[in-house]
Formats: C-alpha cells, sequence, structure tokens
C-alpha cells in the first residue's frame, strides 16, 4: 500500500516537472556549449590564451564534441585533430 | 434538474467518445503503428525530444493547455441559456477539439515533430507560414490584452486575492533559484509555497486591511480621480500599468527564473481547483437556476457562441503545444490517442465545471437574467459569477464560500499571469522572427520586440470602451480572440485534412470539423467587421476592434484561398509528407 502511494505521488510529481526539467536541462547544455566552445576556440581560429590547459580536458570531453558539432550546425567534424564522424 | 447530471451526461459523453470515436479516427483515420519510430527516439537528445510516459506526457500536455479560458468563454456563453453552451462544450470536444489535439500531434510526429508553423510551410508554402505567423502575433496580443484586463478585473472585484498572487512571484523565484543550484525535488516546495497563498488568501479574506482595493483607495465607486476618471477607470489604470511593468520583467527573464516555477505551482492548482469544484458539485448538487435557452437574447448565439467559447470546446493554442513540445516527447505513436484526445477531454470537463457553476450560483431565474441583462452585461460579469459559483461549490466540501471565492480567484489570476507571461514571450520571438524575415535588424533585439509587445497590448486593453468605462475593454476583444484562435485551429484541421489526402485516406473526420469552424468564423468575422464596428449603416462603430477584425478577415482569406489550391493539388508522392 505504501508504495503504491509513493508511486502514485512520484508519477504526479513527474507530471508535473516535466517542463521544469527540459529547461534546466537546456541551461545547462547553452552553458555546456559555451564552455565546449571556448575549448576548441584555439583549434577554431579564435585565440585562447589558456589553451595549453585546456588541451589536457580534451579526453574527458571527446564524447560530448559529436554533439555538439551536430548542435551547432556542422554536420561533420570541423577539426582535423578529431575525427568523430 | 440538479447540476450534477450535466456533469454526468457530459462525463459519459467524453468517456464515449475517448472510448469509441477516438479509437475509430486512430484505427481507420490515423492509423496508428505502435512500431513507428517517434522523433523522441529518433532524434534523442535528452532536453527537446525525450521518450515519456504516456501518463506524464499527458499530465503536462493537460496542465500546458488549460488555464483561464475555458473559464472566460463558458462563463459569458451561459448568456444564450446552458444547453447551448453544453452542447458545444461535450459535442465540440469529442467531435471537433479531440480530433484536432491528437491530429496535430500525430501530424507532427509523422513529420519530424515540427510544428503547425513549420507544417504550413511545408504543406501550403512559403506565404501561408509567414500569414500564420501573423495570425498567431494577433491571437498573442488578443491574450495579452484580454488577460490583462481579466486580472485587473478580479483585483478590483476580489482584492483579497492580490495579496497572494504578488506573494507568488517570490516564492516561485526562490523555488526556481534552488532547485536550479541544488538540484532538488520542486514537490515539496511548490506545496509549502501552495500553502502559504492560500493561507495569506484565508486571512485577507477576513482582514480588510490586507485586501488592496484601489477603488476604495482613490475614494469609492461614485468618486471621481485624477484626469477627470472615475476611481474604477483609474484602478484599472493603475493595475494594469503594473502588470505590464511585471510582465516586461518576467518575460525578459530566463523561463527557469520565474515562468517555470509559477507553470509548476499552477499545475497544483488546477488539481486542486478541479477537485475542490467536482467534489463540491458532487456534496451539494445544486439546483440549474438558469435558463435553458435566452429566446429574448440581443445577439444571437448562431453563431457567436462558437468563438466565444473558444478554448474549451476546441482551441488553436492546443495545437501550438501538441506539435511544439508533446510531438517531441511522444514515446510511442499509440500514445498519441491518450495524450491528444484525452488532453482536449481534460479542458472540456473544465470548461463543463465553469458553466455548472455559473448556471447554479443563482437562487433564481430572474437575478440570472437581471445580471446576464444583454450580452454586454454578461461579458462584464460572467468572470465573477463563476468565481462566485465556485465558491458556493467549494461549500460542498467544507469552505466558507467568501473564503473559497477569494481562492479560486487566486487561481484564475495566476493561471492568467501566466498566460500573459508566456504570450508576450511569445510575442516577442514572433516580432523577431519576422524582423529576420524582413531584415529589420531592431526588432530582434529582445527589449525593442518586448517594449512593442508591451505598449500594443496595454493599448489595446485601454483604448476600447468596455462595460466598465475606460480600461475596461478587454471583454470587447473576447470574441475577437475566439475567432483568431478558432481560426488557428480550423487551419491546423485543414492542414491535418491536406496530409491525410496526400497520404490517400479517409479524411471527413478532419474536413467536417473544419469547414464548421471555419463557416462559424467567417460568419461571426463579417457579422461583426461590416455590420458592427465598421460604422457603415446602423452599426455603431469602433475603428480599433475594425482595423483589428479586417486584418484577420484578410489573412483568413488569403490563407484560405491559398490552401484550398493546395488541397486541389492532384498526383503528389505521399512518401514526401511522411518521416
Amino acid at each position: 500500500m505504501k508504495e503504491k502511494f509513493k508511486r502514485i505521488i512520484q508519477l504526479y510529481d513527474e507530471m508535473i516537472s516535466l517542463p521544469h526539467k527540459t529547461e534546466i536541462a537546456r541551461e545547462l547544455r547553452d552553458e555546456d556549449d559555451l564552455f565546449l566552445l571556448l575549448l576548441y576556440s584555439d583549434m577554431l581560429g579564435l585565440p585562447n590564451p589558456v589553451f595549453y590547459y585546456t588541451l589536457e580536458l580534451y579526453p574527458y570531453i571527446i564524447e560530448k564534441f559529436h554533439d555538439w558539432h551536430l548542435r551547432m550546425g556542422m554536420e561533420h567534424s570541423p577539426l582535423d585533430g578529431i575525427r568523430c564522424c | 434538474m440538479g447540476g450534477i447530471w450535466l456533469a454526468v451526461i457530459g462525463g459519459l459523453v467524453f468517456l464515449f467518445g475517448y472510448k469509441y470515436y477516438s479509437k475509430l479516427i486512430a484505427e481507420r483515420v490515423y492509423r496508428l503503428d505502435p512500431n513507428y519510430v517517434t522523433p523522441a527516439h529518433q532524434y534523442k537528445d535528452g532536453v527537446d525530444f525525450v521518450p515519456t510516459n504516456k501518463f506524464v506526457l499527458w499530465g503536462h500536455h493537460f496542465t500546458s493547455v488549460a488555464g483561464a479560458a475555458p473559464i472566460v468563454g463558458p462563463a459569458i456563453a451561459v448568456y444564450w441559456g446552458w444547453l447551448p453552451a453544453f452542447l458545444w462544450v461535450i459535442l465540440g470536444t469529442v467531435f471537433a477539439a479531440g480530433v484536432h489535439d491528437f491530429g496535430t500531434l500525430v501530424l507532427s510526429v509523422r513529420n519530424k515533430g515540427q510544428s503547425v508553423g513549420s507544417l504550413a510551410n511545408k504543406l501550403i508554402g512559403k506565404r501561408a507560414k509567414v500569414l500564420f505567423l501573423f495570425i498567431i502575433l494577433i491571437l498573442v496580443l488578443m491574450v495579452n490584452a484580454v488577460f490583462a484586463w481579466v486580472i485587473a478585473n478580479l483585483f478590483i472585484t476580489f482584492p483579497a486575492s492580490v495579496v497572494s498572487v504578488f506573494i507568488q512571484i517570490p516564492l516561485a523565484i526562490w523555488i526556481g533559484y534552488s532547485v536550479y543550484k541544488r538540484n532538488g525535488s520542486m514537490l515539496i516546495p511548490s506545496i509549502v509555497a501552495l500553502g502559504v497563498m492560500y493561507a495569506s488568501a484565508v486571512i485577507a479574506s477576513r482582514v480588510e486591511f490586507l485586501q488592496i482595493d484601489l477603488v476604495r483607495y482613490f475614494g469609492g465607486q461614485e468618486a471621481t480621480s485624477l484626469f477627470g476618471l472615475s476611481s474604477t477607470s483609474m484602478a484599472f489604470l493603475v493595475w494594469i500599468a503594473i502588470l505590464m511593468i511585471y510582465v516586461y520583467i518576467a518575460s525578459t527573464l530566463p523561463v527557469w527564473k520565474l515562468l517555470q516555477p509559477r507553470d509548476y505551482i499552477n499545475s497544483h492548482q488546477l488539481i486542486v481547483g478541479l477537485g475542490l469544484l467536482y467534489l463540491g458539485l458532487l456534496f451539494t448538487n445544486p439546483e440549474i437556476t438558469a435558463p435553458m435557452t435566452n429566446g429574448a437574447a440581443d445577439v444571437s448565439w448562431f453563431p457567436l457562441l462558437f468563438i466565444t467559447i473558444a478554448c474549451g470546446a476546441i482551441s488553436g493554442f492546443h495545437g501550438l503545444v501538441s506539435s511544439g513540445t508533446s510531438s517531441k516527447q511522444l514515446d510511442k505513436e499509440t500514445d498519441a490517442r491518450f495524450v491528444g484526445y484525452l488532453g482536449a477531454v481534460g479542458e472540456g470537463a473544465l470548461a463543463l465545471i465553469a458553466i455548472i457553476a455559473c448556471i447554479t450560483f443563482f437562487p433564481n431565474v430572474e437575478e440570472f437574467q437581471a445580471t446576464y441583462s444583454g450580452f454586454a452585461a454578461a461579458s462584464g460579469a460572467g468572470l465573477g459569477v463563476f468565481i462566485q459559483g465556485a465558491g458556493q461549490l467549494a461549500t460542498g466540501v467544507g469552505i466558507p464560500a467568501d473564503i473559497a471565492a477569494t481562492i479560486v480567484s487566486v487561481i484564475i489570476v495566476s493561471f492568467a499571469a501566466t498566460t500573459l507571461d508566456s504570450s508576450v514571450r511569445l510575442m516577442r520571438y514572433i516580432i523577431a522572427e519576422l524582423g529576420e524575415e524582413y531584415n529589420v535588424n531592431p526588432l530582434t533585439n529582445a527589449h525593442v520586440a518586448t517594449t512593442i509587445a508591451v505598449v500594443s497590448s496595454a493599448a489595446l486593453t485601454l483604448l476600447p470602451q468596455g462595460p466598465k468605462g475606460f480600461g475596461s475593454g478587454g471583454y470587447l476583444l473576447w470574441p475577437l480572440f475566439g475567432t483568431s484562435n478558432q481560426l488557428l485551429a480550423g487551419i491546423s484541421l485543414l492542414l491535418i485534412t491536406i496530409w491525410l489526402k496526400r497520404q490517400g485516406r479517409n479524411y471527413i473526420a478532419t474536413l467536417l470539423p473544419m469547414v464548421f469552424l471555419m463557416f462559424m468564423t467567417l460568419w461571426a468575422m463579417i457579422n461583426q467587421v461590416v455590420f458592427e464596428w465598421s460604422g457603415v449603416g446602423e452599426s455603431e462603430g469602433n475603428m480599433l476592434l475594425f482595423i483589428f477584425g479586417s486584418i484577420i478577415l484578410i489573412f483568413t482569406l488569403w490563407i484560405l484561398i491559398t490552401a484550398a489550391s493546395s488541397l486541389s493539388k492532384k498526383g503528389d508522392d505521399p512518401s514526401q509528407f511522411s518521416a
């Protein structure tokens, strides 16, 4: 009985919080996109004084790179060094 | 006759409509395929395209489409007697709204989750898209003007609701901020916020000091205030100015800061309100005191009824939600019937209880007729009657009528404020899009576009002279809001019809409601524009409404001619219009 009640409350919460979750995910994605843009700026031709340090982050974000360049409207990887697709 | 019987009959019609008619449409017309890969799976990105459980998606869809509109329309339309309003709400929901909401969802799912605006471009042509944008622009302008008036009117009529409504703003900002920064659950904080709002409504109902009554501050109803305005007109002016400043700020903030948490609190309010009213109806079973029909009406119900009850029977706004967000989150194509059709049924249930609350409020038919003495009087008084009637229903669950009326007015103002906020935001986007389309760069600036949206909305609210003098013109615009909203629904039905025809399927189920809706809307529009607002012959004339009405009428005819030529085209490749 207690489990059922919990499940109903959970379903109700999901119903109502869906648009909010989407909006927060969009905000966080926008922040991520900006971060990635700063990170790859040097490879895109924009001078980046901390390029040497951001280089170390590449292995950690390589999986996100493909989604990012698709979202930015680039069908294929714009960087010669990273051939993700 | 007891009001409960209307709820029972309406409920049964909705049930049969969903169980049999929507099943027929799903299998024979839209031909839903459980194996079809929906855009939610095809383009899954964790943000816009997310496969979602159908119950969760229905809840989201319903709370997005339901608001103050399905209450305002029926509250005015009972002027023609309860029977026409009741029949249009139940039959319109089953045969028009359900088919429309369900259809726009399916059409969008079959076309990569695109919105009806983009689909107009694809199915009819680029010109149709720009016309569509203009019609939506006029629609949101109407929404802004009408809902600003609704809120100002309720603040004046129910001053006890003001404190609760203003308390909601900091509470929503606090919830938005804490959830965004800490990623916690919103359920408990939003229920606490709701508790605080209702507690303040209860206290304000009984403590006069907490009732922000501007009319009283300006010297009472008979007094004349600054610039020769009556105190009521002055109160309208002040409230509308405050609302427009608020809406400017609210619509330029990121949505997660204010709009989303407000929406979240309002979703609880919708559930609370519906539960309270239907339970109250069950326990009180009040007698219907309004007449079944009104033979002495000063304006004919035919065709005006079909644009007065806009949301609640069928609404173009639903198509925007169906094709804008819900279609991107549909897990299986077969879920479209549950989400789309039942979303319309939920809105119908809200309109139904609004009718019942209004027609059971008065102690006898004479008092009903005294309040609903003419269409203008009904327009001015309708929403107030609903709130008092809803308060009376709520006494069935043990809440005193005055406190219940304050809580109901808080619920309505909250819905209207969120709608106002969203529609000003939407108007800003459309102005920016039109600016891009026609290379007018300043229009793409958020503050320029918002200023245009806010100033034009305020002008439209304040300029027409309404039943309560200066500043009360919002209700005069209600039929115009109805026409643009129904028109949007008609065009969406037309798009579905064109799509079905190109697929080589039977399109009668969408063509008939489309023809009915377009016929009623055009008839009502021509009647109003030519015989009421033009100033020609015996009509009184109203230049503002004449200009807006004429623009909508011309766009409608234009889009219809373009669409008719598109519908009559032969030899299309069906696969071109299906993903």
